[in-house]
């Protein structure tokens, strides 16, 4: 009975971790640009599918893998340069079509250059299960679980303590501003759509030996990241982990209690309670209305 | 005589409904006449979506949820329970009005990123119970649906019909009523643009708080135009369900609300003429990319983004604007 | 004289930060009632709460003697209370007549089912609301823009048709903020001419204004205000002789 929660917990943190990433990934793009990206979904399809190849190439895993965020972060700057900087003043509507075409874009091309099958990335470090509590934990899920927390330890000192990282916060909090300060806007942009595609890579590399890979996992999970950035509140970092953590508990748990056809369901149910109540999300700021 | 047409409001009505008439003329194949008849369906949805994004300027990523409802409601009432088509039709506009109506009021509070959330939340929701109430709803493979009857007349597009002493087969009655159902939702989606509650929608998207201080109550309006989008969306869907005879959980899907709302943005938001191409645009699409193969979604996805990148009004009102300003440099006027 | 705005005890607070504290004072019915002060002294922060766009974290305001806290602005326009804004709120997707109809939106009937089909009822209405709304614009001075999209006018008309369209609404209480910002001298004496005539129509009007010389010369009484508070209030003549008065303006 309790080993059986504690099996849908681990699954539930892990996927929910991958969850956490992808939401960040959409808190900082959100935060420097005010554009939520449908195609973030796809640094984690480019993170699993690459790495796939590189070592089809004979490369080693580890290599590959550097090669696969390498490639996903000059999708995401080239994203940023090509796509989204030529539109700045397009309406919000005209911006998600953009970035769902630039999603299409990628998986047309992702089709094409690795076809429809599914692929599969080897776990990390063997295939050993780990028992604890009589729930199984499979290695790589504490890879999952480990990697997320480290990346977002690495991405509070970043924000914190270094120069660049102060400048992009200041860019999101006030544009005008940063500019007068000496800070280049564009190559904020930049960094953050690169930041934000390191992360959905390394998330989707990591966790695709849990859920195998194909060209169009992309964007199931641009929308729960979504989902959960939503639920934690557009813009904070804090609350897309949370949002994250508690979809993915959630979905596990309905899947294993409830049903596993509605589990999807049942995390798009939640996003729209905590948006009745709390229409910024649980930890979105307040903003008063300006005249 | 040319001015008074130039000024009447309703003048591309009567563009739409020549051109609407004259294209039958030109074809022969019953597979042009099966697209058309589903072009001319999917153009009357989105022009009840433009209400909802191109005039009152709410977003909706989840719309094709109220048209699979519309289409799954008929079908199961019409196949399952024997109810006629068109009370089934009826019934299902308002069921689905008062759905639209009951989850519309809470989240369309909700501004941008988050209403585009929450309406993302409720077409998937609609869209997984389609797929997952197989008993019902015949799930992930499908159902078939009667073929649509009106007092006892069949409409199939097998059929053949007599009418005014013409021998008309069943694809092209379709077509024709699929034309008059679309002039139909053109024409009273123009009345209600012109009239005072058009006028309170687009002041929602020209100045909420302006609205606001002369009177609009905006969360009201914004109920009502969500209904009003999700009915158009329903009775299409129904019609939709009996054209085909088969429907699948696919017309509900993220996929399809994405397909609905880019027509709406593509062609031209705020222009019925412009939704109307986007229509045509992104249904005829596939059809031409059909014999690139394997690249098909890559170009796909990579005409969307360049369309929006260079022409973020959408194609129709820039068109427009070149050609008055084209027309405006000859007559030696200004633009 | 009957009270038509009646504000006790208001506070407004932004994140531990007062904008407005402790204000009381009352408007009455006809008169024209000005609200001056230095920058940032909350004057716009006041009219926001009259209105309805921001909630007070204390205190109370009636109209008309009812109390009003907490209400939505649409909810107040259908109690009387009408407004122009500082940073102009103009519908830039229509032209300038239907911003002005739209200001007639609660004086209409009309529902869907009208609509839809344009019945009899609803073009009569229409007609009838095009045609005040004509004679408003001409009122203001913006007669010659009637069709004009509202993007191509230039700013001092659309502060007029700002007006137009609050007057629209059959205001009994009208809020001004700021309208000669950014006005030249002719185009202010004009519009001083214009409040004088709304006025003697037996509407109340509440002004949030910079230009001394304006305030001075048609107001009834003036409210003076500093950091949120209240420094002075009284008839033009009083408040130009009030000693604290002078030392906020000249004392900086």
């Amino acid at each position: 009975m309790f080993s059986e929660f504690l099996q849908f917990l681990f699954t539930g943190i892990t996927i929910g971790a991958t969850y956490a990433l992808v939401a960040l990934g959409f808190t900082i793009i959100y935060n420097a640009s005010h554009v939520i990206n449908f195609a973030q979904g796809e640094f984690l399809m480019i993170g699993g599918m690459a790495t796939v190849s590189f070592m089809g190439m004979g490369i080693p895993m580890f290599f590959a893998i550097i090669l696969a965020v390498l490639l996903a972060c000059l999708v995401g700057v080239a994203l940023q340069r090509l796509a989204i900087a030529p539109a700045k003043n397009a309406d919000v509507v005209t911006l998600i079509i953009i970035t769902i075409g630039a999603s299409i874009f990628i998986r047309g091309i992702a089709q094409v250059v690795w076809g429809k099958d599914y692929h599969v990335v080897p776990p990390f470090t063997g295939n050993e299960p780990i028992r604890l509590g009589g729930a199984v934990l499979n290695s790589q899920s504490l890879w999952v679980i480990g990697i997320g927390a480290v990346l977002v330890v690495a991405l509070i000192v970043f924000f914190t303590r270094t120069l660049i990282g102060r400048a992009i916060l200041g860019t999101s909090m006030n544009k005008l501003a940063a500019q007068l300060v000496g800070i280049k806007t564009q190559m904020v942009l930049m960094l953050a759509f690169g930041l934000s595609a390191l992360l959905g890579s390394v998330a989707g590399v990591t966790v695709a030996p849990i859920t195998f890979t194909s060209y169009d996992i992309g964007i199931l999970l641009a929308l729960k990241g979504f989902v959960a950035a939503a639920m934690g509140g557009l813009g904070s970092g804090l609350g897309a982990v949370v949002g994250g953590l508690l979809l993915g508990i959630v979905e596990s748990m309905t899947a294993g209690y409830i049903s596993s056809e509605y589990k999807d369901a049942v995390a798009f149910s939640m996003i729209l309670l905590v948006l009745f109540f709390m229409p910024r999300g649980l930890f979105g700021g307040r903003t008063v209305e300006r005249v | 005589m040319l001015q008074r047409f130039i000024d009447w409001r309703m003048n591309y009505v009567l563009v739409l409904a020549i051109i609407v008439f004259v294209v039958p003329l030109l074809m022969d194949n019953p597979f042009y006449f099966d697209l058309a008849t589903q072009i001319l369906i999917i153009a009357a949805t989105v022009v009840g979506l433009n209400l909802l994004v191109g005039y009152a300027g709410q977003i909706s990523l989840g719309h094709a949820g109220f048209y699979g409802m519309g289409a799954y409601f008929s079908a199961i009432a019409t196949t399952t329970y024997n109810w006629p088509p068109l009370l089934a039709i009826v019934v299902a506009a308002a069921v689905v009005g008062l759905i639209a109506y009951v989850v519309g009021r809470p989240i369309l509070r909700l501004k941008g990123h988050y209403l585009s959330m929450a309406t993302l939340a409720v077409g998937f929701i609609i869209a997984i119970i389609l797929n997952n109430e197989s008993e019902l709803t015949g799930g992930p493979d499908g159902m078939s649906v009667v073929p649509l009857s009106l007092f006892g007349w069949e409409l199939s597009t097998f059929g053949l019909y007599s009418m005014f002493g013409f021998e008309i087969p069943g694809h092209i009655a379709w077509y024709l009523v699929a034309g008059v159902l679309l002039l139909v939702a053109v024409v009273v989606a123009q009345n209600i643009i012109d009239s005072p509650i058009g006028r309170a929608l687009r002041s929602i998207h020209g100045s909420e708080i302006a609205a606001r201080t002369v009177g609009v109550d905006t969360t009201h309006y914004k109920s009502l135009v969500f209904v009003v989008s999700a009915i158009y969306a329903s009775v299409m869907g129904s019609v939709f369900a009996h054209f085909t005879g088969f429907i699948t959980p696919a017309i509900a899907g993220f996929d399809y609300s994405i397909v609905l709302i880019t027509m709406v943005v593509l062609g031209g938001m705020a222009s019925p003429m412009g939704v109307i191409l986007g229509a045509v645009v992104l249904k005829l699409m596939p059809q031409f990319l059909a014999g690139f193969q394997e690249y098909e979604t890559a170009i796909f996805g990579f005409i969307l983004m360049a369309t929006m990148i260079f022409m973020p009004k959408g194609f129709y009102p820039t068109a427009m604007n070149a050609l008055r300003r084209k027309l405006g440099r000859y007559s030696g006027g200004e633009a | 004289m009957t009270v038509m705005i009646d504000i006790k005890g208001l506070d407004k607070e932004f994140g531990g930060v007062h904008a407005i504290e402790g204000l009381e004072f009352s408007v009455e019915q006809g008169q024209v009632y000005s609200v001056i002060g230095p920058n940032g002294a909350g004057k716009t922060t006041l009219f926001n709460l009259i209105t309805g766009f921001y909630i007070p974290t204390r205190g109370d305001i009636t109209l008309n003697g009812e109390s009003v806290v907490g209400m939505d602005p649409n909810r107040l326009a259908e109690r009387g209370m009408c407004r122009t804004f500082q940073q102009m709120q103009v519908c830039m997707n229509m032209t300038a007549l239907e911003n002005v109809m739209l200001g007639r939106h609660l004086q209409i009937r009309a529902n869907l089912l009208t609509s839809m089909f344009r019945l009899p009822s609803l073009l009569r209405e229409e007609k009838a609301c095009r045609e005040r709304s004509e004679e408003l614009m001409k009122f203001v001075g913006c007669g010659d823009y009637l069709d004009t999209e509202a993007s191509a006018m230039s700013y001092g008309a659309l502060k007029r048709l700002e007006i137009a369209r609050a007057l629209a609404a059959d205001p009994k209480i009208l809020l001004l903020d700021e309208p000669a910002a950014g006005l030249n001298g002719t185009e202010t004496a004009e519009l001083e001419e214009l409040i004088r005539k709304i006025a003697q129509q037996g509407v109340t009007v509440m002004l949030v204004e910079h230009d001394m010389k304006l305030v001075m010369g048609i107001s009834d009484r003036l409210l003076v205000i500093n950091y949120g508070r209240k420094l002075a209030e009284g008839t033009p003549e009083e408040i130009r002789n009030n000693p604290d008065v002078i030392a906020a303006y000249l004392g900086g």
